[in-house]
């Protein structure tokens, strides 16, 4: 079988995220990767380099700039006469763009698989990972998306795929990118930080959970992550939610401030190696899953850890 | 312009999923079920864009079994003009609730169709990326703001790395992210009023669409359990235990 990744990138260097889409296609067949964008010759240099790619494919125009889907799905359609899996990592780009090709081939597509258990059977997590369904497809061609944190990555270095630029890619003319808001940070990313904080509702605003997580994840070299109810309050931003609709973590050690642990936060945090939480209800959910917990007051135990670390 | 919501019948999100012992899939039998709360914001939106005098009328739909009819009253209760109801007895996967949706798009010729992100039982993140490709629209997902000007919406999408805007030419889809409204209740007036709203039935074979499903499920279990640990008396235990772990010198 013939596989294509995309390829997650910000124009510059391959992101994390594609290297565990390639792992997953590995298991399916022979490697491809399909670079789209403007000025993304030293990104398709970088990606031949992960171990196991065959062949890079690079579409490189003004079209693909901020990968709209509206013009990015029929370039990847187009590839997918040649190929028999389209496997995107399950990102905001990769969940943006599948469907809209697999619309496209006429097939339904596979999201958020957690494990190849065949040419055309995966395993997938259903309602917020309280289930996990074997799924099986009748559809000649797969498109699938791929969990980040159920897949081993690809080394980086050591492969050496050829490189192939893709003629054509017209912008459809149906939308265009405005602007966007990226966060710096010098923190590590979420969904490949070795430890992260997270604080919820109870830091009670943006000033608190900034005084207390943000010194916290510093000493411990973490990401910072939030609940839905700290977002939806204004007190993170959005990138930094984790949950069944946000994203998805797996690190070291997870760290969980003044969350309580709803079913829908548990689904993007429960795969962590090792869970810490504080919470001064000693039977919040959160304890459920927690491999040390402590109960107490954040306000207090918080700056007292962050001191003793 | 008219606006297109569809709304999906789901298991309530404050309910535990439970996977049924002989692992064919989750139990649904008398559970509480309720629209899909990513849909209610979609609904909202919609509602907002009427107050607004951006939208003239609002369609609800739904494909499923005949007890959606309470998801789509529901709707009809939070604002929506009318409804329809594509009644199917099997689950109907994304890729054919978007052919659905796109026979009833061609008859009703809305200007926008504002779904939900993910339906929170299949996870699928699918339905609105794919009618936009059958339609070959523009698409606005994971929307934290929507705004209509002439023939254009701005949309602000919430993104791995944090907010990215984009301009997409009418008739276009949006889906729906947690941030873009709060969802209103429906008054006890109003729900009364819904029961007389119109709401025509149909059936997948009026849009001569084939729902036969792609995808076999060939069992579902339940993920593997976490064992709860133990609790610390406090941060010097805490921070003895982190040590010994190595996550802290
Ligand atoms: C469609 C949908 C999708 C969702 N997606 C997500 C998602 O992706 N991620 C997510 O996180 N949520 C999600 N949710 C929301 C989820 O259901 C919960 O509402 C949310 O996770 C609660 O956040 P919280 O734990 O911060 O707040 P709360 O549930 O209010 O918990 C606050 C906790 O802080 C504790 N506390 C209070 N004061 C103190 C103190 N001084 N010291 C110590 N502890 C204290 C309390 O005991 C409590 O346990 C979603 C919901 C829906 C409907
Ligand atoms: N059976 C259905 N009836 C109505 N709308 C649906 C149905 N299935 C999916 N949708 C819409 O598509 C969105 C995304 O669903 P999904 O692709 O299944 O995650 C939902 O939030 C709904 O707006």
């Amino acid at each position: 079988m013939k596989t294509l990744v995309w390829v997650e990138h910000d124009g510059q260097a391959v992101k994390d995220a594609t290297l565990s889409a390639v792992t997953a296609a590995s298991k399916l067949g022979e490697v491809h990767l399909l670079v789209a964008g403007e000025n993304v010759g030293g990104v398709a240099e970088a990606a031949a380099k992960i171990a196991g790619v065959d062949k890079v494919h690079v579409a490189d125009g003004a079209p693909f700039a901020h990968a709209l889907a509206e013009n990015v799905a029929p370039l990847v359609a187009g590839l997918m006469e040649s190929h028999d899996a389209f496997v995107a990592p399950a990102t905001t780009t990769g969940k943006n763009i599948a469907p809209r090709v697999a619309a496209l081939l006429d097939v339904m597509q596979l999201s958020d698989i957690l494990s190849v258990e065949g040419p055309d059977t995966f395993t997938r997590p259903i309602y917020a990972g309280n289930a996990i369904a074997t799924v099986k497809t009748s559809d000649a061609k797969l498109v699938v998306t791929v969990r980040g944190t159920a897949f081993e990555k690809a080394a980086a270095e050591g492969g050496s795929g050829t490189i192939e630029a893709v003629g054509g890619g017209a912008d459809a003319g149906v939308s265009s990118f405005v602007g966007a808001e990226i966060a710096q940070s010098s923190r590590p990313e979420l969904t490949s930080a070795k430890i992260i904080v997270s604080g919820g509702r109870a830091l009670g605003s943006s000033d608190e959970f900034h005084k207390l997580i943000d010194p916290l994840a510093d000493k411990l070299g973490a990401g910072v992550g939030a609940s839905r109810a700290a977002v939806d309050a204004g007190y993170a931003p959005n990138d930094y939610q984790v949950g069944q609709t946000g994203k998805i973590v797996a690190p070291e050690v997870y760290v969980a401030v003044g969350i309580s642990g709803a079913i829908q936060h548990l689904a993007g945090m429960k795969d962590s190696k090792v869970i810490v939480a504080i919470n001064k209800d000693e039977d919040a959910p959160i304890f459920q899953v927690a491999d040390l917990g402590l109960v107490g007051d954040l306000f207090k135990v918080v700056p007292e850890l962050t001191k003793k670390l | 312009m008219k606006v297109i919501v569809p709304v999906k019948r789901v298991l309530d999100y404050n309910v535990k999923p439970r996977v049924k012992a002989d692992g064919s899939g989750v139990d649904l039998a008398n559970v509480k079920m309720s629209m899909n709360p990513f849909d209610e914001i979609a609904v909202e939106e919609a509602i907002r864009l009427k107050e607004k005098g951006v939208a003239t009328e609002i369609v609800a739909v739904s494909i499923g079994v005949a007890k959606a009819q309470d998801t789509l009253r529901t709707a009809l209760a939070m604002g929506a003009d009318r409804a329809i109801l594509v009644t199917a007895e099997t689950e109907v996967e994304p890729l054919a609730v978007a052919k659905i949706l796109k026979a009833i798009v061609d008859e009703e010729t809305p200007q926008l169709v504002i779904l939900g992100k993910q339906a929170i039982d299949d996870d699928a993140n699918q339905t609105g990326q794919m009618l936009a490709a059958l339609t070959g629209w523009a698409q606005g997902t994971f929307a934290s703001k929507v705004e209509v000007e002439g023939d254009t919406a701005k949309v602000t999408r919430e993104v791995d790395g944090g907010l990215e805007t984009v301009s997409l030419k009418l008739p276009a889809i949006v889906t729906t992210d947690l941030r873009l409204n709060e969802p209103r209740y429906a008054t006890l007036p109003n729900i009364m009023k819904a029961k007389s709203k119109p709401l025509a039935n149909k059936t997948p074979a009026d849009y001569g669409v084939d729902i036969a499903p792609r995808l076999t499920i060939v069992s579902v279990a339940e993920p593997a359990k976490r064992q709860a640990g133990a609790k610390v008396a406090d941060v010097d235990e805490l921070v003895m235990k982190l040590k010994a772990m190595g996550v802290a010198k």
